[in-house]
């Protein structure tokens, strides 16, 4: 079997699922598979062994585009200079209610 | 495969609405449920955006840097919600560019209070207490409407919208404890505004033509009138609060109920604004089609530059 591919060729997918309706789907974590359709039932059988999920999506990993938390302060600048953005910026009399 | 046919599929779906469980993009749906929702979301997210320019009106001329910060954060975050309702909308089918067209072309509707003018800084204060306050009663109860996507959307939408309502609501109270003058403002912005924003929550449950089919499909989960009453209920106490007079001689507390009775709403004045003869109705329309347009040269020049990228990947793949 010399002409086996060694398993870090076959494609990475990310697996996220749906716990229930209604739910976003959550990434819960990844599998090696040749093809979606293979890595949609690897992600059923690995991951969904306790009904943990109502749907399943697989993406292949290299599809993905991801910031990196240190790529620069500005791509993720937690805006703290902006506290308005935050209702509790604002004061309301303690007379007012449903504000 | 198992071939289901459509009273099956129909069932299965009808039993999902009853179990009060939401349906998902890629599950079976009646066309007119789909086509509902496609017009309710896409008008949707068409007055999260039409609503900007009202607000917009008065970035640049907000009475501190303070305020203009705020606007600017607000109008920014209408927007973004504009955004995530037309991408939602996209879930069912529908291409953004079709929506668009629809409402370039009059055949989408949006929120009819926004065809009012923003005439004094006082209306920026009302639009945030009034308009948003009555947006989020009636998003409120939508993060139980049954599409998955939909209810998502107002769940984020409704988190970021807390602050909208309380910036307004403090510009008011800002105004009612200055000057006369400011308390008159004041005063008149909440004239004009009132009524207007008792039309948000559209016609009398009667005369609503989408409204039992949609709740019958669990889109809507609360009645127009209901909606309404609990935004009269909760809104006249914060007036009285402010000073300032709420323009409707029939309102009252109705001691049996625990509810306030108001007067009935001026529905010539909706029907006239809603079909397109308000005060602002063509300005709102022909500034987003002139924005859009105006805009076309980054679309097209962001195609361009991937177009030119593209060319380029293949070249280098080919040497």
């Amino acid at each position: 079997m010399t002409d086996m591919m060694p398993l870090y060729e076959v494609p990475l997918y990310e697996v996220f699922i749906r716990s229930k309706r209604g739910l976003d789907h959550r990434h819960v974590g990844s599998l090696h598979a040749e093809d979606s359709e293979q890595a949609l039932e690897y992600a059923r059988d690995v991951y969904t062994r306790r009904g943990e999920g109502v749907s399943i999506w697989v993406v292949k990993s290299s599809d993905i585009v991801a910031s990196q938390e240190g790529d620069s302060a500005s791509f993720y600048d937690p805006q703290d200079d902006k506290p308005y953005r935050h209702a509790t910026f604002y004061k309301v009399p303690d007379e007012v209610s449903n504000l | 495969m198992p071939d289901f046919d459509a009273s099956e599929m129909q069932a299965r779906f009808d039993a999902r609405i009853g179990a009060e469980e939401r349906i998902e993009p890629k599950d079976w749906m009646p066309d007119a449920y789909r086509r509902n929702l496609i017009r309710q979301m896409s008008q949707h997210a068409h007055s999260e955006v039409i609503g900007m320019q009202p607000e917009g009106n008065w970035i640049s001329r907000a009475p501190t840097l303070k305020r203009k910060a705020i606007l600017l954060a607000k109008v920014q975050d209408e927007a973004g919600h504009g955004l995530y309702l037309y991408s939602a909308t996209e879930t069912l089918g529908a291409t953004r560019e079709s929506l668009v067209d629809a409402l370039h072309e009059g055949r989408a509707k949006y929120a009819s209070i926004f065809n009012y003018p923003s005439l004094t800084w006082a209306d920026v204060g009302a639009i945030g207490w009034l308009v948003d306050g009555a947006a989020i009663v009636n998003q409120i109860s939508l993060q139980r409407t049954s599409y998955g996507p939909y209810a998502r959307a107002m769940v984020r939408i409704c988190k970021e919208e807390s602050f909208h309502m309380r910036q307004g609501y403090e510009i008011m109270l800002t105004l009612c404890r200055g000057s006369n003058d400011q308390r008159a403002m004041a005063q008149d912005a909440l004239d004009r505004w009132w009524w207007p924003s008792l039309m948000m929550f559209g016609p009398h449950d009667a005369e609503s033509a989408h409204s039992a089919q949609s709740m019958q499909w669990k889109l809507k989960r609360q009645s127009n009138d209901e909606l309404r009453q609990k935004f009269v209920d909760q809104t006249v106490p914060q007036a009285e609060y402010l000073g300032i007079r709420i323009p409707d001689p029939k309102l009252r507390l109705d001691a049996a109920t625990g509810h306030y009775a108001f007067g009935e709403i001026d529905w010539r004045e909706f029907q006239r604004v809603v079909s397109g003869d308000g005060p602002c109705n063509r300005e709102r329309l022909a500034h987003h089609v002139r924005a859009h347009d105006d805009g076309a040269w980054v679309r097209e020049a962001a195609h361009a530059y991937q177009a030119k990228r593209a060319a380029r990947d293949r070249v280098e793949a080919a040497s």
